[in-house]
C-alpha cells in the first residue's frame, strides 16, 4: 500500500481535523462531537436546515458540500460506515433554526437506520425532521424496484437544490419536495476500472482485473451489471449515456445538468476525454446541457474509474441550481 | 431462584468484550473479505462502552441495565451494528421490566429477546447472510430448550451450535440485506461477519453461565 498513513485508526479523525483547519473560513467541528462538521452559517433563526451524512472515503463528499445555501451539517462515519445515530442527531440539531431539518442522504441498510434514530432523538427537542433519500445508481436494482437502489453522485444534486429551497426561506414541507424532485430527476451510473483498498485491511476489497472494467458499479465496489474487457473512452462514455438516458427516457428538447466524478485514482483529464464525448451522445440525443461539473466531487477511496450524473431541469430547479453558494467542495 | 443481579450482568457483558476483542482481526478479516473491514472494530468497541457505561451501575435492575447497554453500544457504534445491539438490548431492557435479579433461565430468554429487537430494526429473514442467520437459529433453540425444561447451561450448549451452524451456512448465501449486498455474488463462500461475532457473543453467554452455574454447585456465588 503506497498510502500516507499514520495510524489507520485515526485516518477519519485527521481528515475530518486537516479539513476544518484547512476550511476554516466556512466550516467548523461541533465543539461536543467531533463527528460533525458544521457551516460556519448555520443556523440561521427561521429557515429550514439541511443534514446529511455518511461513511468516510467519499471526499469532497459529504463533508465538502458544508457550506452557505448548501448543507447545513454533516455527520461523520468511519471508512465506507454509516456515522452513529448520535451524530446524526448532533447534526440535525445544530442545523436547527426552529423552522424544522430535512436529512438528505442515500439509501444504505445502515443511514436508514442510524437517521430514523436520530429523528427520533430530536423529536423529544422539539425538532421537526423530513427526510430524502436518494436512489440514483440506475444498475443497483431495476426500474421497478427503484426504492432498492442506493444513493452515489447525484446526492450532490439533491443537497444543491434542497439548500437552495431552504435559502429560499421555503417551508419543510417544501425543502423536502424540492430535493425530492431533484433526486427524482437523477440517474447515474459507474464504471470501475480498479479497486479500493481501506488501509485498516490492507488488501483490495475486491478485485478488477487488468484489461477489465466493471459497468454498473457502486460506490464501495458493489459488483456491477457486466465486467467486459476495457474498451476506449468513447465506447464506454457511450455505454454509460445509453444505460443513463435508457432508465431516463426524457423528451428531446429536454435541458439537463451534467455530473461526471472520478472515484479516487483516475485522472481528471480522462474525466474530460468521458466528458467529451458524453455531452456529443447527449446533443445527439436533442439534450442541451444547461450546466456540466467534471472532476472529483464524489469518490471511493483510490477506486479507478468514473460515474456519470444526469439530472433533468425544469425552470425551479435551474434557478435552484442556479443559486450562489459557498462550499469547499461546491 | 432469582439470584443474577446487575453485577453478574455487567461481568457477563465484561466476558462478551473480552471475547470480542480477542477475535477483533479475525473478525476484520472476514468482514474485510465481503463488507467495509470495521465489523471486528466496532463490536469489541461497542461491547467496551457497554462496559465502561455498566461497570458504575451494580444497584440498578437488569431492565435499566440493559437499557444504559443499549444506549452506550448505540452512541458508541455506527455503521449497520450499532443500531441493531441497540434495538437487541432494548428488547431485553422491555422483557426484563419489573424484575429486580434474573434467573440463569432468564439469561437463556436474552437470545429470543436479542433475536427479536435486531429483527424489527433490520428487518432480514433467515437466509439473507446477516447475522440473523445466527441469532435465529440460537433464539429458536433457546426457546425449545426451556420449554422442555433444560437447565441453562445445556440450552445454551444447543443455541451455540445452532448459531455455529447457522453462521457456518452463510457461507452458502449470497448478501441480499446491509452492506454486504452490493457485493452480492462477491459474498459467496465467506461467513458472514455479523454472525460470526453473534457466536461469539452467544458462546460467552454460555460460558459465563457454565462458570457460574459450577460456582453455585460448589456452594459459592
Amino acid at each position: 500500500m503506497q498510502r500516507f498513513l499514520n495510524d489507520p485508526d485515526d485516518l477519519v479523525d485527521e481528515t475530518v481535523a486537516g479539513f476544518v483547519k484547512a476550511h476554516r473560513d466556512l466550516v467548523h467541528l461541533l465543539p461536543e462531537n467531533p463527528r460533525v462538521v458544521v457551516s460556519n452559517f448555520a443556523p440561521q433563526a427561521g429557515r429550514v436546515g439541511i443534514v446529511t451524512g455518511g461513511g468516510s472515503g467519499h471526499e469532497p463528499a459529504f463533508i465538502g458540500y458544508t457550506g452557505r445555501n448548501l448543507v447545513d451539517a454533516v455527520a461523520v462515519g468511519e471508512l465506507f460506515s454509516s456515522p452513529t445515530a448520535k451524530s446524526f442527531a448532533d447534526a440535525i440539531k445544530a442545523a436547527n433554526g426552529g423552522a424544522g431539518v430535512a436529512v438528505l442522504y442515500g439509501n444504505y441498510a445502515g443511514d436508514n437506520m442510524n437517521v430514523k434514530m436520530a429523528a427520533r432523538m430530536v423529536a423529544k427537542d422539539g425538532i421537526e425532521v423530513a427526510t430524502v433519500v436518494a436512489n440514483d445508481d440506475v444498475c443497483s436494482a431495476p426500474a421497478a424496484e427503484r426504492e432498492k437502489r442506493r444513493g452515489v453522485a447525484g446526492e450532490i444534486f439533491m443537497w444543491k437544490i434542497g439548500g437552495a429551497k431552504a435559502a429560499s426561506g421555503a417551508s419543510l414541507a417544501e425543502v423536502q419536495a424540492a430535493a425530492q424532485k431533484a433526486i427524482d430527476a437523477c440517474r447515474s451510473v459507474g464504471v470501475g476500472l480498479g479497486p479500493c483498498t481501506l488501509p485498516a485491511v490492507g488488501h483490495p476489497n475486491f478485485q478488477i482485473a487488468a484489461g477489465q472494467m466493471e459497468v454498473g458499479i457502486g460506490h464501495h465496489g458493489e459488483p456491477g451489471t457486466r465486467v467486459e474487457p476495457l474498451r476506449a473512452a468513447n465506447d464506454v462514455a457511450d455505454d454509460m449515456v445509453r444505460i443513463v438516458m435508457d432508465d431516463h427516457s426524457l423528451p428531446a428538447g429536454s435541458e439537463v445538468a451534467v455530473l461526471v466524478s472520478g472515484l479516487g485514482a483516475t485522472p481528471v483529464n480522462e474525466l474530460y476525454v468521458l466528458y467529451d464525448r458524453i455531452e456529443a451522445q447527449l446533443v445527439g440525443m436533442g439534450m442541451t446541457v444547461y450546466r456540466a461539473f467534471v472532476g472529483n466531487y464524489f469518490t471511493s477511496l483510490e477506486m479507478v474509474g468514473a460515474t456519470l450524473t444526469v439530472m433533468a431541469l425544469d425552470d425551479e430547479l435551474k434557478a435552484l441550481l442556479d443559486m450562489d453558494c459557498a462550499s469547499p467542495a461546491l | 431462584m432469582d439470584s443474577i443481579t446487575s453485577r453478574h450482568i455487567t461481568e457477563i457483558f465484561r466476558l462478551i468484550a473480552l471475547r470480542l476483542s480477542e477475535a477483533r482481526t479475525d473478525l476484520g478479516a472476514l468482514d474485510g473479505a465481503i463488507g467495509d473491514a470495521d465489523h471486528g472494530n466496532s463490536m469489541a468497541e461497542g461491547f467496551a462502552a457497554v462496559v465502561r457505561a455498566t461497570s458504575a451501575l451494580t444497584d440498578a435492575p437488569p431492565s435499566e441495565l440493559f437499557s444504559l447497554a443499549g444506549r452506550s453500544f448505540h452512541s458508541a457504534v455506527g455503521a449497520t451494528t450499532g443500531p441493531l445491539y441497540a434495538s437487541a438490548m432494548a428488547a431485553a431492557a422491555r422483557d426484563f421490566a419489573g424484575k429486580p435479579a434474573l434467573t440463569a433461565s432468564d439469561l437463556v430468554r436474552v437470545l429470543p429477546s436479542f433475536a427479536r429487537g435486531i429483527a424489527e430494526r433490520g428487518k432480514a429473514r433467515p437466509g439473507d447472510k446477516t447475522m440473523m442467520d445466527a441469532w435465529g437459529p440460537a433464539a429458536r433453540v433457546a426457546s425449545e430448550g426451556l420449554a422442555q425444561n433444560l437447565s441453562a447451561a445445556h440450552c445454551l450448549d444447543k443455541a451455540e451450535a445452532a448459531a455455529r451452524e447457522g453462521c457456518e451456512s452463510t457461507r452458502a448465501m449470497v448478501a441480499s440485506v446491509g452492506r454486504a449486498a452490493r457485493l452480492g455474488a462477491r459474498s459467496l463462500g465467506h461467513v458472514d461477519p455479523g454472525a460470526a461475532s453473534a457466536v461469539i457473543i452467544i458462546a460467552a453467554l454460555r460460558e459465563w453461565v457454565i462458570g457460574y452455574e459450577s460456582t453455585l454447585a460448589k456452594g459459592g456465588a
